[in-house]
């Protein structure tokens, strides 16, 4: 996102890149916002007093697919920055590519699935799961699209190649965020969708 | 002791500022509290004063101990003129250790009354109890007595029996209050959707203050309610006359004029009334007026109950109370207060 | 120590700061951020210092109509929000900025474009917040906002709207902030300056980033759900939906507490600092003073249940929350034992910051022992909600951090502006706050035990407040008084020239600051120093038989410094127009507005030519 430290050049105390650092330490703190998420819908399930309740509601199917292309992709994005990394241009932008991809599905598939509990009687207002439920995996999908739209970033400035191997670090961090996106998802998946 | 404060104090230099001072604290003292927590009228008050004057007296023990440290470096230590550079000493394991120890220790001994006190006045004592069962309002308590099929109904005092434990069920109609009677114990938050369990009980016939702890909009200042402490035969026929019918039913003009005004100036939206078809509604917004003239206050404990009181409140509760929630329908013209406030206060 | 760099291109000039306002609205540099927060913050608390006047003036006799019921809501709600997120948090963020760049050897933050931005999102939100008071619809549920008194059932108007979305906003400045000094304090300290030599007010201030970064995303999520139920209709606060109010007080606290500490540790950062200096000897136990730090910051998260005793969570929880408070005393007393231990032995000179950071250890002693009386919960259960509780958090936030701030802004004053305030002034200050402080907030625990509940716009004469209620007005007064010779010393101070441009070192200071020249040029250091001990210019100092030299302020020539950007400025205006969306009823097209404006702003800071 910025490239100040990068404007310095000192070599810092670590020896960590700034930038790197700076993107651990928002993960930490995010995992207290997901953290706090996670616990408001475990401490309302089962509080709702009305239906629709979530054993009538979530379907297992297609979230799986999902959550899987979200694992793969966050092997994707690894073998691009191994690609970026080695110069290898064809494996950095395939592999950006198909991580975008899977991250567009993922929100594609969150859409479809808001869109057909609507239909089905349930949404933010009909009791405590729907509240707790959209609350939490929306804001899991707003990361997963402002990560998708970071990757897309990168991607446009790889096609016109001004992402070049010295600044992959760009992509590290980058990586590195969605990698956190991806294993929140490991955690909210199970407890929503198996737990319920 | 160096020489100028030895003498400052000898001087009277420090008598000047200590004089005042304690006669603020002695003029502060001469004020008479009937809210106060420190003059305990029950078991579980006293259980929970006594913790605090331990835990007072060890920390006033620490206070004059440390600050005292404190006094005597600012004052051994100030800078004389051609000083030396001070010893620099970084750091000292023993002592350290010992300053950690010690407030350890001192904590242990507060800390095991404070657990076996916690585990003491979490259970009801055993033996005969009254249950009460208390309702937060905006801005009002409402009291209510299960007596197997009937129940007392009331608000803004509570009427306890001297000696006996009081269960108390505590809950909230709108936002989260806070149930607190400083003479007995302490408080008990009133939380919508909740029922909170306390207990207390009072050992001194009498008249108590009290007023909700927990900031609960914009009358929050003005609600209040007195808990008053019977023997238990006057208990008892306070309770009794409280499941009394209505027996004041009148024919002469005024109070019909009242009961009619009662209905069409628009009180029975909001309130039970003996004789009315209100009576036996427990979930109306307002207060219960069933025996409202037997009541030692009217709105929340703001005025002593009475004629002038009743009519100023009716005359325009908005002024009285800014922010109350009885709104009235349409202004009251002075005789229709007459004879609201009449029929009104029949009801003792 | 390595501070005597070459005079560099002196005559050609030295380094040329531009002026203007926008100069100001774009720079980057830590200092002058700095000093922007410091002034916006010291704005803020005379607002809420006037707040607190008009609650005293109202409580200073029974039945008093000075305020109506609904205004004294507002103004002590707006008393409690100011002080704490728009008072004590920026004035130590002042510090946070100017000092540890300079502490640690840096040239500046981690980050400075994204200290801008921190700096904006705070300004910004601190006006959004105070806009209210013009609709006559200021916050009115207390700081700490209890559901669910901040539903739309109990609380239709936007009064609350305004309090959480100002709350967000400050809480995005916050955590930026927070994720920049982390980073810069860790990773831009001068070669050998590890961990265990950093300054303690560095290393305080370290650890109050990592109360911000986990402490701030619970409040952040509270009030998301708040903003759920009040703006799209959920009922997570809402019991008649199935939701429970006791949820919000468990979000709340487990923020709050650490929130505490978060405005308590930089002050006794500060604290540690100036007695040292101002007694000639060392910090008495480095190693346990960072480590009791530490210690606090990780029980500031075990013990929040304490402020819910009266909740009814039952005898174990009240229990385990009871001991973990209690322990919290002990790395407390700690420090306390050792800064008296740091002046002990000492020589003492009595300096306006050395009277305020004295006053701060004496006035903090009285606020730790109510604390553990806190800690008792069953004496809680008398003591919570009422003045004794006012009483002992201003003895912890005013006795402690502002008193150790008051003491922070003398001692740094000189190095910040390159002007020294008047100490006679100071001692005034001191001495009247010091009365002023205690007359106000002594007597607020004879009238909490002595049965007045917190948050009442008025009460009867018949309860026996009167006479401290007059008391503490009184006190309030002089308490007042105090400030505005603070402002008259530093108006003074401002409008006389000083003839000749005051020492690098006035103090005899131990840390980096006082080694560059007063105020710092842009570059901070002509040579990024090298560090081989704790105390590094006093090492300098003894090894060069007492004195050193003064610097000389070289024009940085030479040295790279990031240029001035608008786009974090602007950055933070697309947050404002994003939340002004929700605050008039959820209107997409200002909330698409507001996030467009950050969307572009953010491109253009991430994409803007920086080398």
């Amino acid at each position: 996102m910025t490239h100040d430290a990068h404007a310095l050049h000192p070599p810092t105390a670590t020896g960590l890149d700034s930038r790197k650092l700076a993107i651990w330490i928002f993960i930490g703190s995010e995992c207290l916002f997901f953290a706090s998420l996670i616990s408001t819908y475990v401490i309302y399930r089962g509080q709702s007093t009305v239906g629709p309740f979530p054993n009538q509601i979530l379907e297992i199917g297609l979230v799986t697919i999902g959550t899987a292309l979200l694992l793969f992709s966050s092997f994707f994005v690894v073998l691009a920055l191994n690609g970026l990394q080695h110069g290898k241009r064809g494996q950095f932008l395939s592999f950006l590519g198909l991580t975008i991809l899977c991250g567009l599905f993922f929100v594609g598939m969150q859409v479809y699935e808001f869109t057909s509990f609507v239909h089905k009687g349930l949404t933010i207002h009909t009791n405590l799961f729907g509240a707790s439920f959209f609350t939490l995996t929306g804001f899991h999908g707003t990361h997963v699209s402002v990560g998708v739209l970071w990757l897309i970033t990168l991607f446009i400035q790889g096609l016109r190649g001004k992402l070049t191997p010295e600044k992959a670090l760009n992509l590290e961090i980058a990586a590195l965020y969605w990698h956190f996106v991806d294993v929140v998802w490991i955690v909210i998946f199970p407890v929503v969708y198996l737990m319920k | 002791m160096p020489r100028s404060a030895e003498s400052s104090f000898r001087s009277g230099r420090w008598s000047r500022w200590l004089a005042p001072l304690l006669a603020l604290v002695v003029v502060g003292c001469a004020e008479h509290y009937p809210q106060t927590t420190l003059l305990p009228k029950g078991d579980f008050a006293r259980m929970v004063d006594h913790l605090l004057r331990t835990t007072v007296w060890w920390a006033t023990g620490v206070f004059i101990l440390v600050e005292g440290a404190l006094v005597v470096a600012m004052i051994r230590f100030r800078e004389r003129p051609g000083d030396p550079e001070p010893k620099q000493t970084h750091g000292n394991m023993a002592l350290e250790i010992a300053w950690t120890i010690i407030p350890a220790a001192i904590l242990a001994i507060i800390a095991v009354p404070t657990v076996r006190t916690i585990f003491k006045t979490s259970e009801l004592p055993g033996g005969n109890s009254v249950q009460v069962d208390v309702i937060g309002h905006q801005w009002w308590f409402e009291f209510r007595y299960p007596m197997g099929k009937d129940t007392v109904v009331t608000a803004d005092e509570m009427h306890v029996p001297l000696g006996r434990t009081v269960d108390l069920r505590l809950t909230s109609a709108d936002v989260i209050h806070s149930f607190w009677v400083p003479q007995f114990a302490g408080k008990r938050d009133m939380i919508p959707g909740h029922t909170n369990h306390f207990w207390f009980k009072a050992d001194t016939v009498g008249t108590y203050p009290s007023q909700c702890a927990e900031f609960c909009g914009e009358e929050h200042g003005r609600m209040g309610f007195r808990i008053v402490v019977q023997d238990s035969a006057t208990f008892a026929q306070w309770e009794a006359a409280q499941l009394a019918p209505f027996a004041g039913d009148s024919t002469d003009s005024l109070f019909r004029v009242g009961k009619t005004l009662f209905v069409t100036a628009g009180c029975i939206g909001c309130h039970a009334m003996a004789g009315q078809p209100t009576e036996h509604i427990m979930s109306m917004m307002g207060p219960n007026l069933s025996h409202v003239a037997s009541r030692g206050t009217i709105v929340a404990g703001m005025f002593p109950e009475s004629d002038s009181t009743m009519s100023i409140w009716l005359r325009n509760p908005q002024a009285a109370k800014p922010g109350a929630l009885m709104k009235l329908p349409r202004p009251l013209t002075e005789p229709e207060i007459a004879a609201l406030v009449h029929y009104v206060r029949a009801h003792r | 120590m390595a501070t005597a760099a070459l005079p560099r291109d002196h005559a050609a000039g030295a380094s040329h700061e531009a002026t203007g306002l926008w100069s100001w609205i774009t720079t980057v540099d830590h200092k002058r951020i700095g000093i922007l927060y410091g002034a916006t913050a010291f704005l803020f608390f005379l607002m809420g210092g006037l707040e607190a006047l008009l609650l005293r003036w109202q409580l200073g006799r029974p039945d008093n109509t000075f305020l109506s019921p609904d205004v004294y809501n507002q103004v002590f709600t707006m008393h409690g929000t100011t002080m704490i997120f728009l008072a004590v948090m920026p004035l130590s963020a002042m510090f946070f900025n100017f000092m540890i760049p300079l502490q640690i050897g840096a040239r500046d933050v981690a980050f400075p474009r994204l200290n801008a931005f921190s700096y904006w999102v705070f300004l910004l939100g601190g006006l959004f917040i105070n806009s209210s008071f013009l609709f006559h619809a200021a916050p009115n549920a207390g700081w700490f906002g209890y559901a669910n008194l901040t539903s739309i059932q109990y609380s239709p108007a936007i009064n609350i709207d305004f309090w959480l979305l100002g709350l967000q906003m400050l809480g995005v400045a916050s955590l930026a902030a927070a994720v920049n000094f982390a980073t810069t304090i860790i990773n831009l300290r001068a070669p050998g300056m590890k961990l265990l030599r950093m300054p303690m007010f560095t290393w305080m201030s370290f650890i109050t980033q990592v109360l911000l970064l986990l402490a701030f995303p619970v409040i952040t999520v509270a009030l998301i759900l708040l903003m759920m139920d009040r703006f799209f209709g959920t009922s997570f606060y809402v019991p008649t939906g199935g939701g429970d109010p006791v949820l919000w007080q468990h979000l709340f606290w487990i923020f709050g507490h650490p929130e505490v500490y978060i405005l308590i540790l930089p002050a006794f950062g500060i604290v540690s600092e100036v007695l040292p200096v101002f007694s000639r000897k060392p910090i008495f136990g480095y190693t346990a003073m960072v480590f009791s730090g530490i210690f606090i910051a990780f029980l500031g998260f075990g013990v929040w249940s304490h402020h819910m005793f009266a909740v009814g969570m039952g005898p174990i929880a009240d229990t385990v929350f009871s001991l973990t408070t209690m322990l919290i005393a002990i790395p407390t007393g700690v420090k306390i034992f050792n800064w008296i231990a740091t002046i002990w032995g000492g020589s003492i000179r009595y300096r306006a910051a050395m009277m305020f950071a004295l006053g701060f250890i004496a006035m903090f002693i009285i606020g730790g022992l109510s604390g553990v009386m806190h800690a008792v919960a069953p004496a809680d259960l008398q003591q919570t909600d009422t003045y004794f509780v006012v009483a002992h958090f201003h003895y912890v936030l005013f006795g402690g951090s502002i008193f150790a701030l008051v003491a922070g802004a003398y001692y740094w004053f000189p190095k910040m502006f390159g002007r020294m305030l008047d100490e006679r002034l100071g001692k005034v200050h001191f001495w009247l706050m010091l009365i002023g402080f205690n007359l106000t907030f002594f007597p607020m625990h004879f009238l909490g035990l002595n049965g007045m509940p917190r948050r009442v716009y008025t009460y009867p004469a018949g309860l026996g407040f009167s006479f401290w209620n007059a008391v503490a007005t009184a006190g309030s007064l002089i308490l007042g008084t105090s400030f505005l010779v603070f402002l008259i010393n530093i108006i003074k101070t401002w409008r006389t020239r000083p003839t000749t441009p005051i020492p690098a070192d006035p103090w005899g200071g131990a840390t980096l600051e006082w080694s560059i020249p007063s105020p710092p040029p842009p570059h901070n250091f002509e040579e990024i120093p090298t560090i081989d001990s704790r105390d590094p210019l006093w090492a300098a100092k003894r090894k060069a038989g007492g004195t050193l030299p003064e610097p000389v302020r070289g024009s940085g020539a030479g040295i790279h410094m990031p240029p001035p950007s608008y786009w974090p400025f602007f950055a933070a205006w697309g947050i404002l127009i994003f939340l002004v969306g929700f605050l008039v009823g959820v209107k997409l097209p200002i909330i698409l507005a507001g996030a467009a404006l950050l969307l572009v702003s953010v491109f253009n800071w991430a994409f803007e030519p920086v080398e």
